[in-house]
């Protein structure tokens, strides 16, 4: 790797490892000072390296340094000494044995206690994603800021907050046990799902930073799938439903940045390799006995990585919208499930049944129905576009409501 | 032209300043521009990377670990470099890309 983008790289690759172990090592309470540590760390491999170069191996130099920047505070600072000393795990018989213990097992054991810890029901859902970032994945709070179109001040309060709650109910940071894993996995999933929303989604036109977030969602993800306790099919099934969205990355954004409908996508730009990594996590997670809403949404999204219209193709999707729904019910699956149904049994079938859903303050029912009525009444279509582009927050998505009526307009003139 | 030794310290309390990738890469880069212009100008008397631990001898003879005298703070490097006098010294040393999170640069001249 060039020198010149070896230290951002070990960064993002090393910062939250650091993080990880020393949190393991010195729980909660003290994850501010493991963050000084990881900091510091980095700063000083900038002086370092910027005066005589980079050394041979720069993971191991970072690692030493880290090691020694902890054994002095931890010497030098008796009160943190006293109250932390009881609570560290290595028990020391002397101070100056305390070990900083940088071996891949520990590092990866700290990965999956902080991973636990932090994805903490106590946390407001609006901070839980900015906490993952935070101290899962090295993200700072002005890249955080960044990602959400946020400000500076809003993403620090937030971070702030969700580790006021994590101290306060004092959550230790340790090996989930089999019956935690069992209870807390899902709530570990929906904050990594979260995090990849939040990057595939993301109004931000930054691309580079919201593949990254996608990226971390990923490798979060992976990180589950490499320990055996919580590689559990749901695990697989959330990675490869990740992988087939993943794939449509760069189809579903044109050159001026404007989101590019599923059926309007140039085909050649999905990712085939994604797709094929996706169909291989699929096969992985069909294990046990448990079909989990992953399970069927990467199903769903392996169908769609087949773009031509099929009557097989929408009755899976349908058949799967339908399962679904029978697990947990939302709105956007709701709605879904009518699109598909009108592909299986026609636009008709599918008005009727949309009909019967009462989310007439959901822009997206109205985009359905103005979808369903072109080509049957264009007026009820135009209308029903109108009265979503009333309800709709996005830019992007008055864009396309836009150019749908615009399409009707020119159908009709 | 005097011998002017240069100390760099860091604040420890840097987290709310947490570089991103990028800003680290710049300091980098900073350091090494810095480190460049003084041996371009033949300012350079002693470069050495110094161990991170180091002793401290305190009133009591304690003898305790680190180099430094206050728990926040962080060495960094050390310098010995030529300069005309403190009034240039100190100009070298706002350069000091240290100063950036929150360091501070301690001078003193050979006498």
């Amino acid at each position: 790797m060039e020198e010149k983008e070896l230290l951002p790289h070990l960064f993002r690759t090393e910062y939250r490892k650091l993080v990880a172990v020393l949190c393991y090592l010195f729980g909660i309470e003290h994850v501010e000072i493991a963050e000084d540590i990881a900091s510091d760390t980095f700063l000083a491999a900038a002086e370092t390296w910027g005066m005589k170069g980079v050394p041979e191996n720069p993971v191991a130099w970072l690692y030493t340094v880290a090691k020694n920047r902890t054994k002095n505070h931890l010497k030098r600072n008796s009160l943190f000494e006293q109250k932390v000393a009881s609570e560290i795990r290595y028990s020391a018989e002397k101070e100056s044995e305390i070990e900083i213990d940088m071996s891949p097992r520990n590092i990866t054991d700290s990965q999956l206690a902080m991973i636990f810890a932090v994805c903490n029901p106590l946390i407001p859902a609006d901070s839980q994603v900015a906490l993952a970032l935070n101290l899962l994945c090295g993200f700072g709070v002005q890249e955080i800021a960044d990602a959400f179109l946020l400000n500076k001040e809003v993403v620090y309060k937030r971070i702030q907050r969700a580790k006021e709650k994590l101290k306060e109910g004092k959550i230790a940071i340790t090996q989930p046990t089999v019956t935690e894993i069992s209870e807390r996995l899902e709530m570990v999933l929906t904050t990594i799902y979260l995090l990849y929303s939040e990057g595939y989604y993301s109004i931000s036109q930054n691309t580079t930073l919201r593949k990254e977030l996608c990226a971390e969602a990923m490798r979060l993800n992976y990180l589950l799938m490499e320990n055996e306790l919580t590689d559990r099919p749901e695990v697989s099934a959330l990675l490869s439903l990740m992988c087939f969205h993943s794939s449509r990355f760069e189809a579903r954004t044109n050159q001026r940045g404007e989101m590019v409908l599923y059926e309007d996508q140039d085909e050649s730009l999905w990712d085939r390799e994604l797709i094929q990594r996706g169909a291989y996590y699929l096969s992985r997670a069909s294990t046990g006995e448990k079909l989990s809403r992953y399970h069927l949404e990467a199903g769903i999204a392996y169908w769609h990585t087949h773009k031509q219209d099929s009557k097989e193709k929408w009755t899976h999707i349908l058949d799967i919208y339908n399962h679904l729904l029978a697990i947990e019910y939302s709105p956007v699956a709701a709605l879904n499930r009518i699109y598909a149904l009108a592909k299986v049994s026609g636009k008709q079938t599918a008005i009727a049944e949309a009909q019967h859903l009462s989310l007439t303050s959901n822009h997206f029912y109205h985009s359905l129905l103005g979808n369903l009525y072109t080509g049957i009444n264009e007026a009820q279509a135009v209308a029903h576009y109108e009265e979503a582009i009333r309800l709709a927050h996005s830019e992007s998505d008055k864009a396309i409501l836009f150019r749908n009526i615009a399409r009707l307009q020119d159908n009709v003139g | 032209m005097d011998e002017f030794l240069l100390v760099f310290r860091r604040d420890f309390k840097n987290r709310e300043m947490q570089p991103s990738p990028e800003q680290l890469q710049e300091h980098f880069e900073k350091w090494h521009a810095w480190y460049d212009k003084m041996a371009r100008e033949d300012r350079i008397v002693l470069r050495r990377r110094w161990d991170g631990e180091g002793l401290v001898v305190d009133a009591q003879k304690t003898v305790l670990n680190g180099p430094y005298a206050e728990i926040k703070e962080t060495i960094g490097g050390a310098v010995i470099i030529r300069a005309t006098g403190y009034e240039e010294a100190a100009e070298l040393a706002k350069a000091v890309p240290i100063l950036e999170f929150g360091g501070t640069v301690e001078i003193r001249k050979a006498l």
